[in-house]
This record gives C-alpha cells, structure tokens and sequence, in this order.
C-alpha cells in the first residue's frame, strides 16, 4: 500500500452501515426444543428439526420474540404487530434444511436509533433500520482432518436477532462505539451475552467512500467474519483507506464481500457481486404468522430493566455523581447493578462510585473477574463506607487492609473484622493529644518553619501522627487538632 | 391357502364383530393379508411388508381385544404411503434420493393409529416426492390397477388405493397435495378423503407443498374413512399450522339424510378432455341425487382455467424448498463421484432425483428467482385467494360442490403423455379443493363400459368433515343401478 497524505484523506468521507447478529441466550433453539446453549459436545443439540430430516416441521420459540421486543423497545423501534417467517434458499453443508428461516419484508422491528459516546465525549444518535428475527446455520470445521470437512449442528437453528443500522456511521471509532452501545445494551437486557469472540455477537460492515459533499453513495464492499470490536474499526480504517487509494488512482471499486484477516490486518476479497446467490425468499409455509397484541408488547415494555442512558440520567441527577463516574459504572450492568446495591445502604454516593470505580475494579480486573462474580455483598463494602464515614475508620486503611480481609472472609461481619484487625479509630482525645505533641516535639525546627509561614509542613507532621498512630485516628479530627496545637506554640 | 371371500371385509366393524363372536383371529387376518400381498406382489403395491412386526402386533391387539382394552382402530389393518415416517423403519418418498433412510421418529398420525390399536402391515408405493398422476414417478416402478393390470393406478397415493382395492390391508394412509389420495380413490374404486387444510398434522410427512399437503385415509368405506380422520384429526404441537378447532367423533354422525343443496360446476361438464362417459356419470348422479329430493343446481367457476397453473406455480414452489434438504451430504443417497461440496450437490441431486421430481424443482426455482417471483409466484398467490373466496362463496349457499375425480378413468400404463402440462390437466377437478384448502372425497360412482372404476368428487365447508362423511355414507348407500 502507497501511503497517502492526510490532505487526500481529507477530502473523502466515509459511509459505513452495519449488520450486527445478536445470539440470542435462549434455553432453546428458534424452531425446535433442542438445547441452544454453547460448547457442548458436537451434534448433541439435535433432534430431527435441527437436522432438517424428512417430516420435521419448526415451531416458534415465544422467548425468542420476547428477546426481539424488548430490544426494540430498548432502541424506540416500531414493534411490528403481525410477524411471519420466510425462507431464504441457499445450499451450504452446515444448512441442513437448504434454506434459513428469516424474516425478509417484515422485520420485528423497524427504525429506532442508539446514542454512541464517542471517545472525546460528544455523542451522536445511529439510526436504525431494522431488527429481525432468524435461525443461525450450523458450524462447518475445515482444519480437523485434511480430507473431509466436519459438521456440527449445536448451532444450527439458534436464535439470532440481526440488527441494521443505516448507513450513517462514518469511521471505524464510531462502528466501535456503535457495537460496544449495543453489546452493553443486549446485555442490559439480558438477551445475549455479547461475547463477540465467542460469535454470540458477530458484525459484517458495509463500508463505502465518496468525497466529501458529494451525495450519491460510493460503491460499497461487503467485511465479513469481525470477530471483535477491535477488528471492526482496524477492518474498517484498512478499507477506507484501500478504497480512497483506488479512487485516487482512477480504480472502479468492485462491489465484493470481503474477508479481514485479523492476523495481517487486510481485507481480501471472499466472492464478487456477480457470484451472489438469488435467495428466492417466500413465506414459510410452514409457520403460521404471529400476531403481537398490544397487552403483550406493554407486558414486555413494564417488565424492562433500566437502561444505560436512564441510569446516567439517574446517577447524575439524582445522586449528583459525575457524568464521567455514570458512564463508567453503567457500561456494565453487573457493575451498575452492584454500585445500586452499596447505595441501596449507604448515603455516600460519590463513594459508592469510588470504591467501585477504584479498589473493587482493580482487584477484579487483577483476578479477570466481572462484577457478576464478586465474592463481596455490596451491603459490606457499604458498611466499610460508613465506617469511614463516622470517622471510626481511617479511609486508606479501609481499602488497604480492610477490603483486602472482606474480600478473605466474605462471610465475617466488617464491624468485628476490622475491630478485630485493630482499626477502629481511637477517639481518645488524650492519646491523640499525646501523638500531637510527641510529634511537634520530634520536629523543632519544622515547627518553626510553619510559624514562618510554610504551611506545607503540616503534611510531614501528619505522616508522622499516622505512623506512630499506627493509622488509627481520625484525620480530619487529628488535622484540626494539630493546627490548633502548632497555633497555640506561636 | 384362505379363500378371499372370508376376508373380503368392508369395514372394521364386521371385523371387530367377528372377531369379538370368536369368527375370527386377528392373526389369521394379518396371515390373510400377508399371504395375499405376497400373491399379487406383481401389483408393486407394497415397497415393504413388516410381516414379523404386524403378526406380533396381531397376538398383543386380540389380547387386547380379549380383555376389552383395545382401542377403537383394533383389527383395523393399515399400509402407511413412503412418505409418512414411522421411527425404525425404511422411509424413501419412492425416491433413490433416500436411499438407505430409516426413520428415527414416527409422524404423530403414526404415532396416533398406533395408539388406537391399528396394525402397520407394510410401507407403500408412489409416485416420487408425491408428485405426480399415476404412480410411474415411482423410483420403484409403477402400481397396477387391480381393476385392469395393464391401467396405472393413478397418483401419487397409487400403492395406497390399489392396497385396499385390492384387500391387501382394509385401509391405508395416503396424502393428497392436489388430488394425490382423491385421484387414485377414483381410479381404484375406493373411499379417498383428503381433509381440510390443517385438520391432520403434517409432523413427519414427507413435504411436498407444505400450503397443501394433508394426510387422509383410503378405505372401502365411509365408515372407515371417519373412525380414521377421527383418530389422526386434531391440533399437534409439532406442526404449528394444525388447527386448534375440536375434532368431532365422525363415526358417531354419520347418519344424516337430510335434504342437501349441492352445486355442481357448470364449466366442468364443459371442460376439454372430460371423457364422455364420465360426463355422462355425473350426470346420472346429479339425476339420482335430485330424484332423492335433493337440490343440485350448476354454478359457474370462472376460474377453472386457472387452477392447474396456480396449483403448479405455488407447489413447484415449496417443492423446490422442500427438497433442498436432500442434497447428498446429510443422510440419504450419496454419489460415488461426490469430490467436494459441489460435486455432491451436483451429482447426488442429478443421480438421486427421477425426471418429474427435478422438472418441477425446476419450475420451483425459476417461479422464485428474482425478476419473475412477482409475475409468478406472487399472481399466483393472489389467484388462489381468488380461487378460495369464491368456492367458499358457492358454500356460502350450498352445502356441497360436486364434481368428477377426474377427467378421465384409469388410463393406460406407459401411456404418460411426453408434454408434462397435458399430465398435469389430469388434476384439473381435484386441485380446486387443494388450492382452497377445503375437504373434498372422492367415492365410487360405479363403472365404465369396461369396468374401470369412476369416482365422484365432494367439497365441503371448511372443517365440515362431519358433514361431508355423513352425505357420503347417505350417497354410498343409495342403489346406483
């Protein structure tokens, strides 16, 4: 690749629409009771309609168009009432049946949009152009033995959502943006585990370039298998750049599916529009159209979780915590859930939001847990908050070798634990006095420094009290005394 | 070996008499048929005798019968047509395609005869995938009329109808797309019921037209034909589009000699290619039916040219989805000269498929693609909501449609014409019901100068089996001449 100058770069601009597969976490598959779960043993999750024999008719999984719905509330989609099924034809090893139940001019949801924070922190609403409902294909395996190809239908016929966005997002951070709103939002609401690795979430890009002003779309090419959000927007900076490179050399751009090959970081190009299959989509026959009545899309609407966007709104305006502290704990539910949890016993938000941004996240993200598997209730670490905040407990105590001891006897009460750890502040006026003047009396001549005006001092002193204290008094008391002190010598 | 006139039975109720009067052993009856199928095995009626299988069943069902635990099909012994699966046993649609297939679930009307104590004495011929008129389709070879060996026997359900005519089984399971258990009924001279769309589950039957298929039953009476719909009728959870609405005992209300109001279809007396003799049936039934006191009066049904175009589009058309599935890679026939993915597409499909099977995948495909999907596929689907309203409004006034099966009587074996659309011409009178999804019968109507078996066509209201059966025990009793 020639490198080329900003300038150039400059004058394009990039039009970019994605197509999102959300694996839905159902217990069961979209048209059948086969289990849908992931990594079992290979075709174990299989009955005759996932293996498409003769005589096996779907049936339609309720759970999954609750799924469906709920995220089309939760991005203010048209929820659509009268739903049918089609088939889109198609001949692949691991489609048993020779086509893929799907929806085709009747999508579940139609419009909606979702607000991305971009990482200088504007934001900019995606609009949506449709979710809709289908069946995932089984899984081909090529690389287990050099002649044959091996099959395994666990997947086939999962549940998936695939949600369109229109073509409105203009460079690789938004598209990250876009799928990290997105992942935290199926998670929100708990219809899929968003574990893009793991193919629960996977993205194709429809990427094209034009320059700037100009108003009819370039020609678009196709990324497929974007297995992280990572991948998307080094996938998509590598297209637009390759397609801006083309144009500036007077190349017509074909219109191909490409393939990003995350190990070199280049696109190549997998089949071209002219080997694109006709899908002969018609009606399934097969299922009988679904009719979503308005009582059971507001069931669905009073039975929402809260959602990111209105937990910021909470958090700041209710609980006056920093919009930077809100978007931090709500990017993930289970954090969120469990910074509500401490709130729930404890008065101190900003608090709340600090031990959870600080000393609980460090030591998950050392011991790569998530919040859902922290050991600790948060209504202890919202009685270590209220210790300190009594003064009966000194805050750098708290979380250096209190939390440290929670976290290893996560049965034991804090109260007695950190009595029994020693660090319940000592209020006795006459020893704090007695740290306070042996202090003053270690150091003459810093006192006489402070007389002179360098308040600085102050924090020397302080150092000192707390380590011949051994940690156990109350700053904010010991400060106010030590001034009070040091004025009295003058 | 047994004199036939012993077991030339009509109806499971003098069976199940005489069996209860200590006349008859069920064993000896299923001896009887077993003997019988494999003296007339030159019919090629049965592709398969579970002869061990229905002897044992015979010994348990007349234990049953003895201690008065048998259910309501006991001595009821049935063949099931190659497309209905039954878990443990071979199931080809008469297609090499399937080869080596064996069924690891049974279809639930399977599972529901099995229940009510019927017997599966074997699995029987058609035409392949069900498509088409006279059983020749069949990857193995055609089924003799027991009428006139050298007629076909008609199609798809050949093996179905001509196992009853010919007392190889009292009654059988076929399934009708567009006249496939109607059609053969007539030219065998049997009972042939295809229900209302959605009346029977379609869970473990081979597809053919999803939008049409239904299983019905092929007896030697009307009687038969209503304990069995009875039993195989009603909402299964494993085929979504079976209908909810409740089956009533139809063996319980069948008589009925009311005065009906029937119409008959003007433009069918009229139709090119209605063979002279069978006009002149129909019309002899429509006098024997009047001079009963009945109402018979003509309608027009301008759409009758229409119904075989539409009824091929919308069903080559789910065919050609329907059959996807047998592409060589996951069960059934594979070719030897498969190299990769495509090559066992392609040469599994070309060795594995007969000519009428791939035409009308074909034809399937092409009314689907983009371009012609709206000047084909999408006219037609409205055409058969045309064709639907308007049948349905000739029922709005009248309680039945009366028409012959079929233009013509059994014809000639190899006779099959090289232009496929004058082959499909033949489902001109049957189709109709299909398209409109409403029940339709297909009863005896006596015989022609050389004693080939006609049939008479009855369309009913939707789910108005009750109804229909109840005419047509009224009408199978009356003296013909």
């Amino acid at each position: 690749m020639t490198i080329i100058s900003e300038a150039i770069l400059n004058k394009y601009e990039a039009v970019i629409g994605l197509e999102v597969h959300v694996q839905l976490s159902t217990k069961s598959k979209a048209f059948c009771s086969d289990s849908a779960s992931f990594g079992n043993e290979p075709n174990t999750n299989i009955s005759p309609v996932s293996l498409g024999l003769p005589g096996a008719l779907p049936y339609t999984n309720e759970a999954m168009i609750k799924s469906a719905v709920k995220l089309g509330l939760a991005i203010q989609s048209e929820i659509n009432r009268f739903n049918y099924f089609d088939r889109k034809n198609y001949f692949y090893a691991d489609l048993p049946k020779g086509f893929q139940t799907t929806q085709d001019n009747q999508p579940i949801c139609k419009g909606g949009k979702l607000k991305i924070i971009l990482p200088d922190g504007s934001s900019k609403d995606i609009l949506l152009n449709r979710i809709h409902m289908e069946e995932d294909a089984g899984k081909s395996i090529h690389d287990l033995d050099p002649k044959y190809s091996y099959i395994d239908l666990n997947r086939a016929g999962v549940p998936l959502l695939e949600v369109v966005s229109e073509p409105m997002i203009s460079s690789g951070e938004e598209a990250a943006a876009y799928l990290t709103e997105l992942r935290k939002l199926v998670r929100y609401l708990d219809i899929c585990d968003g574990n893009m690795e793991e193919g629960s979430m996977r993205c194709d890009a429809n990427i094209s370039v034009r320059l700037k002003g100009e108003t009819v779309l370039g020609k678009r090419c196709e990324v497929k298998n974007l297995n992280s959000i990572k991948n998307v927007q080094k996938a998509i900076e590598y297209e637009i750049t390759r397609q801006i490179e083309l144009i500036e050399e007077g190349i017509v751009i074909e219109q191909n599916t490409l393939n990003f090959d995350a190990n070199t970081g280049i696109t190549t190009p997998l089949r071209s529009k002219e080997m694109a299959n006709d899908y002969r989509y018609f009606p399934e026959p097969d299922l009988l159209p679904i009719s979503l009545s308005e009582a059971y899309i507001q069931e669905i609407e009073a039975a929402m979780p809260a959602l990111p966007e209105q937990l910021v709104v909470k958090f700041t305006q209710e609980m006056n915590l920093p919009e930077y502290d809100a978007r931090v704990i709500t990017a993930e539910k289970a954090m969120a859930d469990y910074y509500l949890a401490i709130t729930d016993s404890c008065e101190n938000c900003k608090a709340a939001s600090n031990w959870v941004m600080g000393p609980i996240k460090s030591y998950l993200n050392d011991k790569g847990l998530s919040f859902s598997d922290f050991n600790v209730a948060a209504d202890k670490i919202a009685a270590i908050i209220n210790l300190v905040e009594v003064g009966k407990l000194n805050n750098n105590q708290a979380k250096d070798v209190l939390f440290p001891a929670v976290i290893h006897h996560a049965d034991k009460d804090v109260q007695d634990l950190a009595e029994e750890l020693n660090l319940i502040i000592n209020d006795n006026q006459d020893e704090l006095e007695g740290f306070i003047d042996a202090t003053l009396a270690k150091f003459p001549d810093k006192v006489k420094e402070y007389h002179n005006g360098k308040k600085g001092v102050l924090g020397l002193f302080m150092g000192e009290i707390m380590k011949i204290s051994k940690g156990k008094i109350d700053p904010k008391k010991a400060n106010q005394l030590l001034i009070s002190k040091i004025e009295s010598l003058r | 070996m047994l004199a036939e006139t012993t077991y030339n039975y009509s109806k499971l109720e003098d069976i199940q008499a005489d069996i209860r009067s200590g006349v008859l052993r069920l064993e000896d009856l299923v001896t009887f048929y077993l003997d019988r199928i494999q003296q007339l095995a030159d019919l090629n009626a049965y592709l398969e005798v579970f002869g061990e299988e229905a002897l044992a069943q015979a010994k348990e069902i007349q234990n049953k019968i003895d201690n008065g635990t048998a259910g309501k099909l006991a001595g009821m012994v049935i063949g099931l047509k190659d497309n209905i699966s039954y878990k443990g046993h071979r199931l080809a649609a008469s297609s090499k395609i399937l080869d080596g297939y064996v069924a690891i679930y049974s279809s639930t009307v399977v599972e529901r005869v099995l229940a009510e104590d019927a017997i599966i004495i074997g699995r029987l011929n058609c035409d392949e995938f069900a498509m088409g008129a006279s059983n020749e389709t069949s990857y193995f070879g055609p089924v003799k009329n027991f009428a006139d060996t050298t007629k076909v026997s008609g199609g798809s359900s050949g093996g179905s109808a001509v196992a009853v005519q010919a007392n190889l089984c009292l009654a059988s399971l076929g399934s009708d797309t567009g006249g496939s258990i109607r059609q053969p009924a007539a030219f065998c001279g049997v009972v042939g019921l295809k229900p209302t769309y959605a009346r029977v589950s379609r869970y473990g039957i081979v597809a053919y037209a999803s939008s049409f298929d239904q299983v019905g039953p092929i007896t030697r009476s009307v009687e038969d034909a209503a304990l069995l719909l009875e039993v195989i009728a009603g909402k299964d959870f494993y085929d979504s589009t079976s209908s909810k609405e409740p089956v009533p005992a139809y063996s319980t209300l069948l008589n009925n000699s009311s005065k009906r109001k029937i119409a008959y279809i003007e433009e069918t007396l009229h139709s090119e290619g209605l063979d002279p003799e069978i006009k002149q049936n129909i019309e002899a039934q429509i006098q024997l039916l009047r001079s009963q006191g009945h109402t018979v009066e003509p309608v027009s049904f301008e759409y009758l040219d229409y119904v075989v175009a539409t009824y091929y589009i919308l069903t080559t058309a789910e065919a050609s989805s329907n059959l996807a599935r047998y592409d060589g890679v996951h069960f059934g026939y594979r070719s030897d000269s498969s190299k990769d993915l495509i090559s066992t597409y392609k040469f599994s499909r070309s060795e594995g498929f007969g000519d009428e099977v791939k035409r009308r995948i074909m034809l399937g495909t092409f009314v689907l693609s983009a371009g012609y999907y709206d000047a084909y596929y999408s006219r037609a689907q409205k055409i058969r909501r045309l064709i639907k309203e308007k049948t349905e409004h000739i029922l709005e006034d009248y309680d039945f449609i009366l028409t012959p099966t079929t233009p013509t009587p059994a014809f000639n074996m190899g006779e099959q014409p090289t232009d496929p659309v004058v082959m499909y011409l033949a489902d001109i009178f049957t189709v109709g019901a299909s398209l409109a999804g409403l029940p339709a019968i297909s009863l005896p109507s006596g015989t022609n100068k050389d004693g080939l078996p006609l049939g008479m066509q009855i369309i009913g209201k939707r789910f108005g089996e009750a109804d229909l059966l109840s005419f047509s025990k009224y009408y199978s009793e009356l003296d013909k001449k």
